[in-house]
C-alpha cells in the first residue's frame, strides 16, 4: 500500500544528506516522525533502532515479522524490539515494500556471496562498528547488531522457499517515513554496496528529515 | 554411518547446550511428530561470532533450510553443513515464543504447581543456556527452528504447517567448526495447537566422513565452496 506524507519539508527540524557508504547515527524522540529518502532510487538504508533509554533493547526482525505475519515492512508495520515493546510505525511511505530478512553486507559476507578476493571492500557491518567505536559512550559492541531493515530493498521469497533480490520497487525521492514510539537511537549504514546489480553497481545518497511531535 | 558416539532425548519444553567439536555429526530425529528445536550457535573461541541467518539466506538464496545449505557465522564462516534431511523445509526467521506469548496462548503453568510439566518459552530458554557461557540477551539472534515449516504467499503472510514433520524424521548436521550450541525443546512461535506441544526430540552424535568431492554443501552452489574455503583458512594455522 503507497500513502504519501502530509509532512512538509520546510517545516522539518532536521536534515541531513549521508553519502552512500557513510553512516547516521542519530536520536529521534518520542511521538517524532522521521522520514528516510532514497535520493537517486534503489539504495539500501540499513536501518538498526535501539532504545535510548536501555539501549541492549534493540530492534528484532524476528519479533516484528512474527507479530505482523507478513515478512514484509509498509504502511502500518508497527517495528518491534527485542522484548517485544513497538519502537516505532511506519505511517507513510511511497515505495511499498521493504525488507528485513536480508541484512545487512559484511566483507565476510560479500567473500561468500561475491569472491574470495572481495574481503577488503567497504560493506556496511563496517560502518556499523566504526559508529558504535566513535559513540562508545553508549557502551554499545558488536553484540549490540543485531537483523537490520534494508529500506528500499525489494527481497521476495517464494511460495516454495526461494529468495531473490529483485530489482528495486523505489526510485528517486520516494520515501518512507515512521513515527517513534519511544525515545530512539537510528544507526544507519547507506549500503556501499558495489557487488549487487540491485542498485546498478551504483549507491547514491539518502536524506533523513525529522519533524517534532504531532507535526 | 559411522559408530554412534552418543545419544539422548531432550523433553519437548525444555533446554540444553553442548560445544561440538568440528568433524562431528549430530543427528536430531523428531521422536514423535510435530517437533521443533531452536538452536543458536556461536565460536566458543570468539563468542561475537554467531549464526547469522540473513547471510545464511542470501548466501544461498534460499528461505527454507534442508540438505545442501551451510549455516553461516556473522564472519563467512560455515558452523554446520545440513548433510540430509527427511524433512525439507526448517525455519529460520520466526524466532522464538515469549513468555508472554506462551501465556496468552496455553495459560500460564508455574513450577511451584507444575513442577516439570511447566511451560517454558524458547526466550527464556536461551537466555538460561547462554547464560552459562557469558552470553545475554544482546547476543540472541534470528535462531533456526529445526522441524518447522512457516510459507510465505505472494503478499507476504506467513502460514505455518503443523503437517511438516512426522515421527522418526531426521536431519543430520555436519559440524565444520568448533560450535556451542544452544537449543530448546519449545513449541513454535506461530505453532496454533490448542494444548502446549512437548515434543520430544532424540538426538546423536557420530564423527564425520571426511568430506568428498561429491559432497552434497560442497556442490549445492558456488557460494558454498567460498564459504568452506573461508573455514579451511580459518583452520590453517589452529
Amino acid at each position: 500500500m503507497l500513502k504519501e506524507s502530509t509532512l512538509a519539508v520546510a517545516a522539518a527540524l532536521h536534515r541531513a544528506v549521508v553519502p552512500a557508504g557513510d553512516y547516521w547515527l542519530h536520536e529521534v524522540k518520542t511521538g517524532q516522525t522521521f522520514r528516510i529518502v532514497d535520493v537517486d532510487g534503489n539504495q539500501a538504508a540499513d536501518t538498526l533502532f535501539y532504545n535510548a533509554g536501555d539501549p541492549f533493547e534493540r530492534y528484532s526482525a524476528t519479533d516484528t515479522i512474527r507479530a505482523q505475519a507478513n515478512v514484509y515492512l509498509g504502511v502500518g508495520s508497527k517495528l518491534l524490539s527485542t522484548d517485544g515493546n513497538v519502537m516505532a510505525t511506519i505511517t507513510a511511505d511511497t515505495v511499498g515494500r521493504h525488507d528485513t530478512l536480508g541484512g545487512a553486507c559484511a566483507t565476510e559476507s560479500n567473500t561468500v556471496r561475491y569472491a574470495l578476493e572481495k574481503k577488503t571492500m567497504h560493506a556496511c557491518r563496517d560502518s556499523y562498528l566504526l559508529a558504535l567505536a566513535e559513540h562508545d559512550h553508549f557502551g554499545l559492541t558488536k553484540r549490540d547488531i543485531g537483523h537490520n531493515i534494508n529500506f528500499f530493498m525489494n527481497v521476495p521469497i517464494t511460495e516454495d522457499g526461494g529468495l531473490t533480490f529483485a530489482d528495486g520497487v523505489s526510485g528517486p525521492g520516494k520515501y518512507v517515513e515512521m513515527v517513534a514510539a519511544m525515545d530512539l537511537l537510528v544507526l544507519i549504514s547507506n549500503c556501499p554496496q558495489l557487488n549487487n546489480p540491485c542498485n546498478a553497481y551504483n549507491p547514491t545518497p539518502i536524506e533523513l528529515l525529522i519533524w517534532g511531535e504531532g507535526a | 554411518m559411522t559408530e554412534l558416539l552418543y545419544e539422548d532425548v531432550l523433553p519437548g519444553g525444555s533446554h540444553w547446550s553442548f560445544t561440538v567439536r568440528r568433524g562431528t555429526v549430530l543427528r536430531l530425529i523428531d521422536r514423535d511428530g510435530g517437533a521443533n528445536v531452536g538452536m543458536l550457535f556461536y565460536n566458543p573461541a570468539n563468542l561475537l561470532e554467531r549464526y547469522n541467518a540473513p547471510d545464511t539466506l542470501k548466501c544461498q538464496h534460499t528461505f527454507k533450510l534442508t540438505s545442501g545449505n551451510c549455516l553461516y557465522s556473522d564472519m563467512g564462516r560455515v558452523f554446520c553443513s545440513i548433510i540430509a534431511d527427511s524433512v525439507g523445509w526448517h525455519d529460520t526467521v520466526c524466532g522464538n515464543t515469549t513468555r508472554a506469548m506462551v501465556a496468552a496462548r496455553w495459560g500460564t503453568k508455574t513450577y511451584q504447581a507444575c513442577r516439570n510439566d511447566w511451560q517454558l518459552n524458547g526466550h527464556d530458554s536461551f537466555l538460561v543456556e547462554g547464560g552459562k557461557y557469558g552470553l545475554g540477551r544482546r547476543d540472541l539472534a534470528a535462531n533456526v527452528n529445526w522441524f518447522s515449516k512457516v510459507a510465505v504467499a505472494d503478499d507476504g503472510a506467513m502460514t505455518f504447517d503443523a503437517a511438516n514433520s512426522n515421527a522418526g524424521d531426521h536431519v543430520d548436521l555436519r559440524f565444520e567448526m568448533d560450535t556451542l550450541v544452544l537449543l530448546h525443546t519449545c513449541p513454535h512461535p506461530l505453532n496454533p495447537a490448542a494444548a502446549y506441544p512437548r515434543a520430544a526430540v532424540r538426538y546423536q552424535f557420530r564423527r564425520a566422513q571426511p568430506m568428498t568431492d561429491d559432497d552434497v554443501c560442497l556442490n549445492a552452489c558456488p557460494e558454498n565452496r567460498r564459504g568452506l574455503e573461508n573455514n579451511r583458512l580459518y583452520h590453517l594455522f589452529g
